[in-house]
Parts: C-alpha cells; sequence; structure tokens
C-alpha cells in the first residue's frame, strides 16, 4: 500500500472517535441561529414567566394560611392560579414535546431533502455518528433553554415571595430539571427516529405530533379500556379485583413517557407525594402527613426514570437500525 | 499499473430486480473512466456500492485495495464522491459548507482553509464562496460539489452525473479541469453520465451499461472499430420514390430507411461491403442533390444508440 494511505489512516484514527462531535458542533450553531430557537425560547419564557408570576401572587393572598406550609418555594413550580391555567411543571410537561419535535423532526430527513444526506455518509464517519451529534447538539440547546428557565424563574419567585429555597429544596428543583432534560430527551430521541424512518420532514413532524397528541389525550382511555379487559372490575367487584384493575391501569399507564413524566415530577417537587402507586383509603387512614427526605424521594421515582432512559433508548435502537438499513440514493 | 478500482462478478439484486449483473470492472490510477448508460441502467447502484453505502448482494468491491464492505470508513476517506444532484446546507455558505466536510475529514484546520480556498479557485467559485449556498444556481452547487469532493484530496474520485446542470460553456471547462485532475494528481477517475459527447471528449475508457450490464467497455476509437456497422446516413433533397428507386440501385446496397415524414430528410442505408464514393457517384449520376453524407459508428453516440436498440428505452436527451 502507499504512503498516502498510510497517511491518511494515521489521521482518522485520530477524528473516528470525534465524528459525532464534528456534526454536533455543527447542528449546535445551527440551531442556536435557527428561527425556531429564538421563536421557541420566547414562547417558553413567557409562558414559565406567566404561570410563576401567577402562582406567586396565588401564594401571597393565601400567605397566612400558608405561612409553615412545608416547600413553599416548590409551590412555585406545583400550583397554578389565574389567570393562568398551567402550573410551571405542568407547562413543562406539556412543552417538552413539543421542543422534543421541533429539534428532532427534521434531523435526518432535513438532510435528506436538501440533498445533503448522500455527501453526509459518504465521509468518513459512521452512520451513527450522525444521529448522535444531532441529538447531542439537539438536547444540548434544550438543556441548556430549560435550565435558564429555571433559574430565570426561580429568581423571579424569589424576587416576588421573598423567599429563598432551601439547600433540599434547591436540589429537588435540579433533580426535577434532570427528568424534564430527560423526558424531552425522549421526545427528541422519538422525532428522531420518525425522521430517519420517513422520507419527508412534513410527514415526520405530523407522525411524532400525533404520537403525542393521541398520548396525551387518548392514552388514559385506552388504558382503561385495556385494564377492563385484563382486569375486569365489574359492578358487583370485590376490593381485591377493584384494586388488580387499579393496579394493571396503573402499569399500563406507565408505557407512556407522558405518565412517566408527571409520576416523577410530583414526587420531585412535592415532599409530602409518598407514593405514585395505587393507595387505598385504609393506607392513608390515621398516616401522618410529613414530608420524605430527598432520598426516598428519589428512590420513589427511580424506576420512573429508568423507564424514560429505556424509552429513549429503545427509540434510539429503532433509529439506528433503520439508519442502518436504508440505502441512501439522491 | 496501480489498479485503483476492481470489482468481480458485482452482482446487486433489490427482490426479483437485478440492478447490477456480474459486474467486472478494472479502473487504475491516472485513469478516466466514463461510465455511460441511461438513468435505471445501475450506475449510481454499483457507485453506492464501490463506496460502501450499499452492500453487494454478490462478487467483491475493491477500492484502492480496500474492501468498502468491511473497511466503509478506510473506503470513504480515500474515495471523493460527488452524488447525482448534489445538495447543501442552503443556510450555510460555499466555503462554510465546504469547511463542515473537511472538520468531518479530519483535515487540522488551517490545512483546510488553505485547501478550500485553493479549491473554489479551481471550480471557479470564488466570487461567490461567501455567500449562502441557498443563493447558488444548479450549476454552481455542481462546481461547489466537485471542490467539496475534492476536500479529502482523493486517491479516487468518483462524479455521478457530474456536468448534469451545467450550461455547454462551464461543460468543456469543468470536464478539462476533472481530466487534468487525474492526469496531474493520479487520482482514478470514474464518471457516470448519460451524455456521452462528452464523456467521449475527456475518457480514456468509457463503459456502456444497459439494464445492470457492462456491455461494452473500451476506448472510444475501440468501441468505434468493434461497432463496425456498415450504415450511412445520406441527406438528399428530391422525390421520395426516386430516392429510393436510386439508393436501392446503389452498388452492395441491402436495406434503405427513409426519414420520418416527408419532404428532404436522412436516409439511412445499410451496405454489406460499404463504399461510399460509389454510392455517391450513383446517386448524383440519377441527378439527385446530395448535401450530407455521414458514415455511422465513428461516433460514440452511434454506438450508445446501436447497443441500446438491445437494451431497454432511452431518455437521451444530447
Amino acid at each position: 500500500m502507499t504512503t498516502t494511505t498510510e497517511d491518511s489512516t494515521t489521521f482518522v484514527t485520530r477524528q473516528r472517535s470525534h465524528g459525532w462531535r464534528v456534526v454536533a458542533r455543527k447542528e449546535l450553531a445551527d440551531y442556536l441561529l435557527s428561527a425556531r430557537f429564538i421563536v421557541l425560547l420566547i414562547i417558553l419564557s413567557l409562558a414559565a414567566a406567566g404561570a410563576v408570576y401567577a402562582a406567586a401572587s396565588g401564594i401571597r393572598d393565601v400567605a397566612p394560611q400558608a405561612s409553615g406550609a412545608p416547600s413553599l418555594f416548590l409551590r412555585l413550580f406545583t400550583i397554578s392560579a389565574d389567570p393562568m391555567p398551567f402550573s410551571f411543571f405542568a407547562l413543562i410537561g406539556f412543552l417538552a414535546p413539543i421542543l422534543g419535535i421541533a429539534f428532532g423532526f427534521d434531523a435526518i430527513s432535513g438532510e435528506r431533502a436538501q440533498g445533503t444526506l448522500p455527501r453526509l455518509i459518504a465521509q468518513p464517519i459512521h452512520r451513527d455518528d450522525v444521529i448522535n451529534g444531532k441529538y447531542v447538539a439537539g438536547l444540548f440547546v434544550i438543556g441548556v433553554m430549560l435550565t435558564t428557565l429555571v433559574l430565570i424563574v426561580a429568581g423571579l419567585g424569589i424576587f416576588r415571595l421573598g423567599i429563598t429555597p432551601t439547600f433540599s429544596e434547591a436540589i429537588r428543583l435540579l433533580m426535577w430539571l434532570v427528568v424534564a432534560i430527560l423526558y424531552v430527551g425522549f421526545w427528541l430521541a422519538f422525532a428522531t427516529l420518525c425522521s430517519v424512518a420517513l422520507r419527508r420532514a412534513s410527514s415526520s413532524a405530523m407522525v411524532a405530533i400525533a404520537t403525542w397528541l393521541v398520548l396525551a389525550l387518548f392514552a388514559a382511555l385506552l388504558v382503561h379500556l385495556l385494564a377492563g379487559v385484563i382486569a375486569p372490575a365489574p359492578a358487583d367487584a370485590t376490593n381485591a379485583e377493584l384494586l388488580h384493575n387499579a393496579q394493571v391501569e396503573q402499569n399500563l399507564s406507565r408505557l407512556s413517557p407522558i405518565t412517566l413524566y408527571d409520576d416523577a415530577t410530583s414526587a420531585l417537587l412535592d415532599p409530602e407525594v409518598r407514593s405514585v402507586g395505587v393507595v387505598t383509603v385504609q393506607q392513608l387512614d390515621r398516616a401522618i402527613v410529613t414530608d420524605l427526605s430527598l432520598d426516598q424521594s428519589l428512590l420513589l421515582v427511580w424506576p420512573q426514570i429508568v423507564g424514560l432512559v429505556a424509552l429513549t433508548a429503545v427509540s434510539f435502537a429503532v433509529a439506528y437500525v433503520v439508519f442502518m438499513r436504508q440505502e441512501i440514493r439522491a | 499499473m496501480d489498479t485503483a478500482i476492481a470489482s468481480r462478478a458485482l452482482t446487486k439484486r433489490y427482490g426479483e430486480l437485478t440492478a447490477v449483473d456480474h459486474l467486472d470492472l478494472e479502473i487504475e490510477r491516472g485513469e478516466v473512466f466514463g461510465l455511460l448508460g441511461p438513468n435505471g441502467a445501475g450506475k449510481t447502484t454499483t457507485i453506492l456500492m464501490l463506496l460502501g453505502l450499499a452492500e453487494p448482494s454478490s462478487g467483491t468491491v475493491r477500492v484502492a485495495g480496500i474492501d468498502p464492505v468491511r473497511q466503509p470508513l478506510d473506503a470513504k476517506r480515500i474515495v471523493g464522491y460527488l452524488p447525482d444532484s448534489v445538495g447543501f446546507y442552503e443556510s450555510l455558505t460555499g466555503r462554510e459548507n465546504l469547511r463542515y466536510t473537511a472538520r468531518l475529514n479530519g483535515l487540522p484546520r488551517v490545512m483546510g482553509e488553505e485547501r478550500i480556498s485553493e479549491l473554489l479557485d479551481l471550480v471557479g467559485l470564488n466570487g461567490a464562496s461567501d455567500s449562502p449556498a441557498g443563493t447558488y444556481s444548479r450549476g454552481m452547487l455542481q462546481r461547489l460539489g466537485l471542490a467539496d469532493a475534492l476536500v479529502k484530496d482523493p486517491e479516487i474520485l468518483i462524479l455521478d452525473e457530474p456536468t448534469a446542470a451545467i450550461d455547454p460553456e462551464g461543460v468543456i471547462e469543468i470536464l478539462g479541469l476533472i481530466r487534468s485532475l487525474a492526469k496531474e494528481r493520479g487520482v482514478a477517475l470514474l464518471l457516470s453520465s448519460h451524455l456521452l459527447n462528452q464523456v467521449q471528449a475527456v475518457c480514456d475508457r468509457v463503459g456502456i451499461f444497459v439494464a445492470g450490464k457492462l456491455i461494452a467497455c473500451g476506448r472510444p476509437e475501440e468501441l468505434v472499430e468493434s461497432g463496425g456497422l456498415s450504415t450511412i446516413e445520406i441527406g438528399v433533397t428530391g422525390a421520395g420514390n426516386e430516392i429510393r428507386a436510386a439508393l436501392a440501385a446503389a452498388p452492395g446496397v441491402t436495406t434503405v430507411v427513409p426519414p420520418p415524414g416527408t419532404g428532404p430528410g436522412l436516409w439511412q442505408i445499410t451496405a454489406a461491403a460499404l463504399d461510399v464514393p460509389a454510392i455517391v457517384r450513383t446517386l448524383a449520376a440519377a441527378g439527385i442533390d446530395i448535401w450530407q453524407v455521414r458514415r455511422l459508428g465513428t461516433d460514440l453516440a452511434d454506438i450508445y444508440h446501436h447497443f441500446f436498440e438491445q437494451g431497454t428505452t432511452d431518455d437521451d436527451d444530447h
């Protein structure tokens, strides 16, 4: 073999591990300058500021009753008050899929539409470098966006309410932020999968949004019906049957990332939540309302976090396989 | 000689369809090889297999001794590729697009910048290098694509329809450029096209590719000789019947094909032992005015059509 080949071999060993970084760097620059980033940032900031401002006013109105209530600071994020119909965390739960889809739906289909994909994969990088690089860039942008937002909102809350978070509240908020980013990460991975599997960016966006809407609007209904089939609870059902039905229903609903996010959020942001499972009245009887410590709350939502990561991993795996098997033509 | 591209019994099947059928191809360094054929003949599929972007159903490929199926990255490192209807990131400038390619190839920044400027100069895009690629015309994109394929300083250059959208003047310039590249840098160059008059001018060898099979391969002159068609095309004016009679009476003529429609046109005559002067004399004696005589089979175009008649339908538009 000639010397040129040897030379080029050496420089590629160096860049082999960096293929995704090159892609990520380029995508990051693109995202930060893109209209979608600016528009989403503005919408998100306005909505979040509104939610927290309203919550703060609500808390101030009921300040006498609220004094001494545990985790008052976190209430900023979890209660909704007029005129905003959503609390901050519900708002993020609602907007996270949109964020993920907005940054993922054209990851591969956009390259295809521009005719840049054949050129890109003819470069000495692995195909998964393309997906990984784009995913990392997208998640980074979203992560920065959400973190900034949470910080601004927390600052606003401190300013309006004059209360500062305790250490454990701050950590809870941070943990919640991680969960929120994981949640967006799932939608980003799912949207990326759609962009790989579908030729056109528009159909990819449609499928991703449709999936989200179905999960958000009809999942509860579907799960209820399915649970009724798997573990019937007729009118004269025994307590055991009813409990079984409720548990089946809940487990089924946990296949949806939306449920996972909601469960994890409620346990992390509200220390009084002691279970995200089915709780009977007997179990609550004479229970003393106390706060869970942070590690107990984390333990409670650990399965939810693992579930979100697993769903993301599955989306990724499918996206890889589909992309590898695809033949890229102009 | 150094073999740059070699394929043995290379085959690609898509279900029932055989896109490439037992292709044996050998291209040397410094050689310009033209792959000619209609769209759908399997040219792009062949190219994808050379790049390791499609897996052969059977047979082997080697690019500079590397198996692109097993070592796709090593292959892609030394093979520059200009895809058919190449695209660029529209919001980035031409220079930024090339810079991305340079980074993907792991070129050090300074070296990359120098090479990019050099290449933009070479393809004549220096004036437009800092405007967004979205504002480029099709021809400019094609030029940028050529520069893009050269960024990695390839040993093998594969150009899929490189002149498809370039104006005639530009085509001559680009093809000249392509040829001098191959000769100066010792790059093996494979270019596919359905426009054979262009290919004829720059290629050392051509292969005619129809329905997945290489039906003819060699130097353009060789192909012309092997075609050896004893057909002439003759343009005459006069009444159809008279002409037909006179042509049929000419020495050695076996078939006479009149031009489509009525009025003056090009008649095709096939003769066993073609004696053009004798035919012309016969016609002149019959008082028929001759305004053109052309011997077929001396032009690659005719070879192409000749082979095509056996192959599939054709979409060539030259």
